[in-house]
């Protein structure tokens, strides 16, 4: 086994001191009881987490975020579904540049998105409602919610579906009762995973939300082009904690390594 | 049933769904970049190319152009720089340390943008961190502020991109065979050799991959010029969410996003026509 010498450790402890640095000091900011952006005192007050649980603002933005979360990772894994067994299970001609239009929303800029979607939307009467972003939300997740569902269908042994349908299953009692439950690792962790992409959107949204459908990041972008005050260092940290939550999720569920180094372009 | 009508009846919802939401609007784009801004209409007749000439004519737009890929070529040396480094000591790592620090490195990809940019803010404001270390250490009277500077553009930029570097090196890494290096330093050869010889040659697809990734997504950064940069630092993508909401030139707005778009992808399919096919065999 070759080691890391002493000088690949210290540059490994920079470097991880890098990645952390600005998401622990947001954590730590976030605990003052100025009304400026400090260093907290001993004991680290509160303040700004109740402040952040009476802005009305804040907390309808979340509820935004929540629900288009929600409801676009669902729809995206509904059309997902179907197109992954339609590619990995029943590949015709055409499979190949089917999957790669299905996943090139990764190969078009946020921002790009955003402008087309704003002129269709106004063009079509909708921009501003939550229709509107949960169709735009939905394009852009799909791809995510595809790849894993997709590698979770090439998993699948299509001698199991066979065996089903030698003992009598018919075509949808195979696909409900046999690759379903097996799928279902792929599609939870797409879910989840197209989920987070939806709710830490901003470039995109921040074209089509008007006051009444601001998603969450989008009010933090919009707060901090104002003012930087301790109230968004708190809304950011819990932000930090429920990417760590679903994080340990995602691990336990598929394997993070697995999820964020098998992904690719 | 053949497996023609049933692939085609299966992925038709997804499809169609692309062709209505994908399709349409990146088209009316396109031809909204060729109308002319209009007071009252929005944008109308005549038709052509004058918002590209335009675009790319104005000193102020080109400006803005060449910064951005400034802005991006500088991320991309210096996550080269940082990436490639760390994913080898990873890959050197015993069990428990590299899956722990893969996770600390890769999980912030899974934090928003905002978020992490914003702790970057913290760290260059005008109270920030570093501005008082500065003084503290007696490099500067006056507290230094990275804020609308390039340097702390391309700075939080690292930060937020490194990761995809990291990740496609490492990637690459994990598809050799771990005993060549073994071999190697058992036949005697050093650190050095061992780099060039075995390692080297084993990340070079990685390496062209994750430069590409980073390259494509710093050249379309949004979150993390317009928090760091400002209005005072204008990118491609900041100008054209500023012709939309704020100078509402809807044409003109448009040409940048056209323009952003076919520099993309075709940053990106080059990359898939040149490197990919060179090393094939490592991409298997």
């Amino acid at each position: 086994m070759i080691r890391n010498g002493p000088v690949a450790l210290l540059f490994h402890a920079v470097f991880i001191g890098f990645m952390l640095a600005p998401l622990v000091l947001v954590c730590v900011v976030s605990f003052t009881d100025r009304a400026f952006l400090s260093l907290p005192s001993w004991p680290p007050s509160l303040r700004w987490y109740h402040a952040l649980a009476e802005n009305a603002d804040f907390i309808r933005a979340f509820r935004t975020s929540l629900w288009l979360g929600l409801a676009s990772a669902t729809l995206a894994v509904v059309l997902s579904v179907p197109a992954a067994m339609a590619i990995a299970r029943h590949p015709a001609r055409g499979a190949e540049p089917v999957r790669a239009f299905l996943l090139s929303p990764l190969l078009v800029p946020h921002v790009v998105l955003g402008v087309a979607f704003l002129r269709f939307f106004s063009g079509a009467g909708i921009n501003g409602t939550f229709v509107a972003l949960l169709v735009a939300h939905v394009l852009i997740i799909l791809p995510y919610a595809l790849q894993l569902v997709l590698a979770a269908a090439y998993g699948v042994d299509p001698r199991l579906g066979q065996a089903a349908v030698s003992l009598g299953a018919q075509p949808l009692q195979v696909f409900r009762r046999v690759t379903l439950p097996l799928l279902m690792p792929g599609i939870a962790s797409g879910w989840l995973l197209a989920f987070l992409h939806s709710f830490d959107e901003l470039t995109m949204t921040v074209f089509l939300a008007d006051p009444g459908t601001t998603t969450l990041p989008v009010r933090l972008y919009l707060h901090i082009e104002e003012t930087i005050d301790p109230l968004v260092t708190a809304a950011s940290s819990l932000l930090i904690i429920g990417a760590l939550v679903l994080m340990a999720l995602l691990d336990r569920l598929y394997g993070l390594d697995r999820l964020l180094a098998g992904k690719g372009r | 049933m053949t497996t023609t009508w049933r692939f085609w009846l299966l992925s038709g919802p997804a499809l169609t769904f692309y062709a209505l939401v994908l399709l349409v609007p990146l088209g009316l784009t396109a031809l909204l970049s060729l109308q002319t801004a209009d007071p009252a209409t929005g944008a109308g007749a005549p038709l052509g190319l004058h918002n590209y000439a335009e675009v790319l004519s104005d000193s102020y737009f080109l400006e803005i152009f060449v910064r951005t890929l400034a802005l991006a070529l500088v991320t991309t040396i210096a996550c080269l720089l940082l990436g490639v480094p760390e994913a080898i000591i990873l890959h050197r790592m015993r069990a428990p340390w590299r899956g722990l620090f893969l996770l600390v490195i890769l999980g912030p990809l899974l934090i928003a943008v905002v978020v992490r940019t914003l702790g970057w803010a913290l760290v260059f404001g005008p109270q920030g961190v570093l501005g008082a270390a500065g003084v503290a250490l007696g490099w500067s009277r006056e507290p230094v502020s990275l804020m609308y500077t390039s340097a702390g553009v391309t700075i939080a930029l690292v930060h937020v991109l490194v990761p995809f570097m990291v990740v496609a090196v490492w990637a690459a890494l994990q598809r050799g065979d771990a005993q060549a290096e073994h071999a190697a330093a058992s036949l005697g050869a050093g650190g050095f050799t061992i780099f060039r010889r075995i390692l080297l040659p084993r990340i070079v697809p990685g390496i062209a991959s994750g430069s590409v990734v980073v390259f494509s997504l710093a050249a379309t950064a949004f979150a993390t010029p317009a928090i760091i940069g400002g209005r005072r630092l204008k990118v491609a993508a900041t100008a054209a969410q500023d012709e939309f909401l704020a100078t509402l030139n809807w044409p003109l707005g448009a040409a940048i996003a056209v323009i952003l778009l076919v520099g993309n992808l075709g940053i990106l399919l080059a990359y898939d026509r040149l490197v990919k096919r060179r090393f094939a065999e490592s991409f298997r």
